[in-house]
């Protein structure tokens, strides 16, 4: 996001007066929540913010928040939200999307805003699954996965969410759950992040795709699911019994067992968010053999897209001046004389 | 052409003196045709001829070298009378190579001369045109005048000095061949050659190679016209074609796509807005983008996006933020941004939507014109989703349809598809350059405060446009979309009542647009009579060439040109009603017909052609004729 001013208001001041209309017991709730929550946080102003969606359960987002807002057509929020950010820098751009509208219908606008990194925060709303249509699997569904559309199960394979984001170029890549209490600090380093801060949420579809994400989301065994990731800390699960080290001969990441603490005996690696290789490895860790890598994955800046164009764009016209009778007469130009032949 | 055959000269002096030439150069792609033409063009204008140009280039950049489909031509004609078609038959066909000679002779008038490059009539070229015998020596081209130069040969004599490679030293063949026509049109060599010294201010060489090619063929001309050397049937000679009568001013020539994007950036000017453009290559519209990404310090940025839905979406994004947005693309390119074109049209946000036509369905003739997206512009989109059409008939036209379309697109809150096609986008003509002063500017306003009784989006002014409220503005903040809007709140409202109440503004606001366009006019003729002929876009020079000759000749015919297509000017209806039979030439199989049919229950007879060429003259004289007897 931009360095701007930083205004106080408090969560009540980001809520509208509209009736929100997801299935009672959503995950989405619990993400509003904690976006009204983080927004007094952030010091950020409602006339300078603007979300920006496209279509699913999750698009409806904007309506809910008391900030500009623009609910647009299915996978194209990245393309839309490009345009407002290319003709304001000045402004705060959310975008708000779901597992399909992202990476099916809008795949390829995805790829493009992360790879040209425009300055705004990404929230994919992973359900595996399309709600708003009644229930049909999704791009992210896993194999299998018994719908509406695929009554014998889905046989092609999900996308990874995260992967295809480092894969077109991102330089913040997150993840994090609906409920879990750290969803607004995942919020904060998004929005700290300048360029594209992609976030992935695993969020629960209590009626097509129920805890589809219990295993690794359930409180009572989060600790041994879940890797919470810190800059400059070790990759510790477990209560600080198990690690998560680099097999040297192999180049995999394995998990180890941590004695007393010692991660350092153990080879336990230091989180750090600028290395994209272990970034990959991080977001490629099969759940099940290892715990669910959760929190700031990745984060290393590169000069944005609209900086790029501004730059230009004032390179370009530097000391030109917008003399548009000049524009008009370039070229060539021959005059017909008064008192040359009639019409 | 004061030439040997006398027999049928249809483009000789008029009784006034007036007179006309049409001249095609035709060759390989590769042979720099467009480049030729575009500088003869240049040259034209420079005398003071008016001038129309039909470009017509394969859609393969570098075909196969040599084939029939690999020609590109580049037709003008110009003349000290007004212009206003490309000329229905070349008088003068240049063809670089057999297959040139091949695809275009059969155009030329009878008598008129074709200038052969013999030098590359070998076997391998003949067998490419798939001709079994050479043309320039069996005698079938008899009832042309023939003159055989070895171009080939005479370029690479004069450009010998410079050392180039063969194939560098054959590229200057467009060259020297434009030198020979400058002289046979007595032009004045000087601009073509500062032209090549900025082209090639890099590679001096290769400049000099061109200006030596260029004064070579120039001084061919010369000698062999002093010479008489019998080359074949025809004889060179010069002829001067003198200045077109024109209202006093400056002049400069463009081309559709130039003269469209600056009417745009005029547009955004007098809006008071800075400009946002996303594009996406295409052919034939992608030379606005080119244009515009040159124009920064207009307040003007360009976005290559992703796909076309993406650059009408970065456009509708920025309109919101409170640019001027607009997307340009061909009829394939269109149908790809319909369904945001129905959100602008549901978030009442201004656009402008270029649509480049080209030959269809799906990728059809990506180099060749034809009007058939005039249903696409008017009808095509989901749900009840009316839009204003504006068709541009010329070049120069071009320029103040896209100013007008700016205007409306901010004045009513509302996407506006301007309609130009591949035949404006790419022919030049001379264009009297506007007094910028004397364009009327209509500056937008924002809503920038909270108004009195509380904020309301959809709140409707005199013309049913909605406030445009960019974000940032403080305490302004609210939630626009694609679902149906409750009426001036904009909240989600799916009621019965409230939709039926939103699609009738939505109608009524568009239609109303009509109470800000000039009346219907006649263009050519009386406001009431035997026949109307109406038209719309490019086909505008052969229909008002054809009711010229139908008028001079003394028939009761009129020419109505149709410049606002959604909605129609109001007094239309009754005009049309004023004639005894309508007909509507266009380059489809009767869009406009059935519009007008539905309108105004006129019995409008469609004259269709789809060939990908626009019509000629003779084909709208002949239409005409048929419905006057």
């Amino acid at each position: 996001m931009n360095e701007m001013t930083k205004i106080t208001t408090t969560l009540k001041d980001w809520e509208t007066d509209q009736e929100v209309r997801w299935c009672p017991g959503c995950g989405d709730y619990a993400i509003l929540k904690a976006v009204q929550r983080t927004m007094p946080d952030l010091g950020a102003d409602p006339s300078k913010t603007v979300f920006v969606s496209g279509i699913g359960c999750s698009s409806r987002f904007p309506y809910y928040m008391e900030t500009y807002g623009f609910h647009t057509i299915h996978g194209r929020a990245p393309a839309v939200a490009t345009g407002v950010k290319l003709a304001n820098p000045e402004l705060d751009v959310w975008i708000i999307t779901g597992d399909g509208d992202a990476l099916s219908i809008g795949g390829n606008h995805t790829m493009h805003l992360l790879r040209r990194n425009l300055d705004c925060q990404v929230m994919l709303f992973n359900n595996e699954i399309y709600g708003l249509t009644k229930g049909q699997y999704s791009p992210t569904s896993r194999q299998g996965t018994q719908s509406p559309s695929t009554p014998y199960g889905s046989v092609d394979r999900p996308a990874s969410p995260c992967a295809f984001a480092l894969g077109a170029g991102a330089r913040f890549v997150a993840r994090g759950i609906d409920v879990h209490k750290g969803l607004p600090d995942v919020l904060k380093a998004a929005h700290a992040h300048k360029g594209t801060s992609f976030i992935e949420i695993f969020q629960n579809c209590i009626v097509y795709n129920k805890d589809v994400f219990e295993e690794f989301a359930a409180k009572k065994t989060a600790a041994d699911t879940q890797l919470h990731l810190v800059d400059g800390e070790p990759m510790l699960f477990g209560k600080g019994t198990k690690g998560i080290t680099l097999n040297r001969k192999t180049l995999q990441l394995e998990v180890v067992d941590v004695v007393d603490g010692d991660w350092e005996a153990a080879d336990v690696i230091v989180h750090d968010v600028t290395n994209r290789s272990v970034a990959h490895m991080l977001i490629e860790m099969q759940f099940g053999e290892f715990p669910m890598a959760l929190g700031v994955l990745y984060d290393d800046p590169r000069p944005t897209f609209e900086a790029a164009v501004v730059a230009q764009n004032e390179a370009a016209s530097a000391g030109k001046k917008p003399d548009l009778q000049a524009l008009l007469s370039k070229g060539q130009t021959w005059t017909v004389a008064e008192g040359g032949p009639e019409l | 052409m004061a030439t040997a055959l006398k027999q049928e000269e249809p483009n000789s002096p008029n009784s006034d003196g007036a007179e006309n030439v049409v001249v095609r150069f035709a060759g390989d792609s590769g042979d720099g045709m467009q480049l030729t033409g575009g500088q003869f063009t240049l040259s034209t204008a420079l005398a003071g001829s008016d001038l129309a140009t039909f470009p017509d280039f394969p859609a393969e950049i570098r075909a196969p070298q040599g084939t029939l489909f690999g020609v590109s031509a580049f037709q003008i004609n110009f003349g000290s009378r007004a212009i206003e078609t490309a000329g229905d038959q070349p008088d003068v066909l240049i063809a670089m190579n057999p297959a040139a000679l091949k695809t275009n002779v059969e155009a030329l008038r009878p008598g008129g001369l074709i200038i052969a490059d013999s030098g590359e009539f070998g076997k391998r070229n003949l067998d490419k045109a798939k001709y079994e015998n050479n043309p320039l020596e069996d005698g079938s081209l008899a009832k042309w005048q023939l003159l055989k130069l070895d171009i080939s040969a005479l370029t690479l004599e004069a450009v010998k000095p410079f050392g180039l490679g063969n194939k560098e030293a054959l590229r200057c063949k467009n060259m020297w061949t434009l030198g020979l026509a400058l002289w046979m049109f007595e032009r004045d060599r000087e601009p073509i050659i500062d032209w090549l010294k900025g082209k090639f201010a890099k590679l001096p060489d290769v400049a000099e190679a061109n200006i030596a090619a260029l004064n070579a063929g120039h001084a061919y001309g010369e000698t062999a016209e002093l010479s008489g050397e019998g080359l074949g049937s025809g004889h060179l000679t010069t002829r001067k074609v003198g200045a077109a009568p024109s209202a006093p001013g400056k002049y400069r020539t463009v081309t559709g796509a130039e003269s469209l994007s600056l009417g745009l950036v005029a547009g955004a000017q007098l809006a008071d807005l800075p400009m946002f453009f996303g594009g996406y290559p295409i052919t034939p519209a992608s030379a606005i983008l080119h244009h515009l990404s040159r124009l920064k310090e207009f307040g003007v940025t360009t976005f290559q996006a992703e796909d076309e839905i993406a650059a009408i979406a970065a456009a509708i994004g920025a309109s919101y933020a409170g640019k001027l947005g607009i997307t340009s693309s061909s009829g394939p390119g269109i149908a790809l941004k319909g369904e945001a074109i129905g959100l602008a049209i549901m978030t009442e946000l201004p656009l402008v939507i270029v649509n480049s036509q080209r030959g269809g369905p799906s990728t059809g003739l990506p180099t060749k014109t034809e009007q058939s997206d005039l249903y696409q512009a008017v009808y095509g989109r989901n749900g009840d989703a009316p839009m204003p059409v504006i068709a541009a008939r010329s070049p120069s036209d071009a320029f103040e349809c896209a100013i007008e379309a700016v205007r409306i697109a901010v004045q009513y809150m509302t996407p506006v598809m301007l309609l130009t096609d591949g035949y404006i986008a790419n022919a030049a003509e001379p264009w009297k350059i506007p007094d910028v002063s004397g364009l009327e500017p209509f500056p937008t306003t924002f809503l920038e405060t909270m108004p009195a009784d509380g904020l309301k989006p959809y709140a409707r002014d005199g013309k049913l446009a909605r406030p445009w409220i960019k974000p940032g503005t403080p305490e302004l903040m609210h939630r626009i979309g694609g679902i149906e809007k409750g009426v001036d709140t904009g909240h989600i409202d799916y009621g019965a009542a409230n939709h039926q109440k939103m699609t009738e503004i939505r109608r009524d606001k568009v239609l109303g647009v009509a109470d800000s366009i000039p009346d219907q006019d006649v263009a050519l003729g009386n406001t009431s009579g035997k026949l109307a002929v109406v038209g719309w876009g490019s086909t505008f020079g052969p229909i008002h060439q054809a009711v010229r000759r139908a008028v001079e000749a003394g028939k009761d015919v009129a020419h109505i040109h149709i410049r606002n297509i959604w909605p129609m000017p109001k007094n239309l209806g009754d005009l049309l009603k004023g004639y005894d039979r309508v007909i509507v030439p266009e380059m489809n199989t009767g869009q406009l017909k059935t519009v007008l049919r539905d309108l105004y229950l006129v019995d409008a007879k469609p004259v269709n052609k789809v060939s990908g060429q626009p019509f000629t003259i003779a084909e709208i004289e002949a239409a005409i004729e048929e419905n006057l007897s």
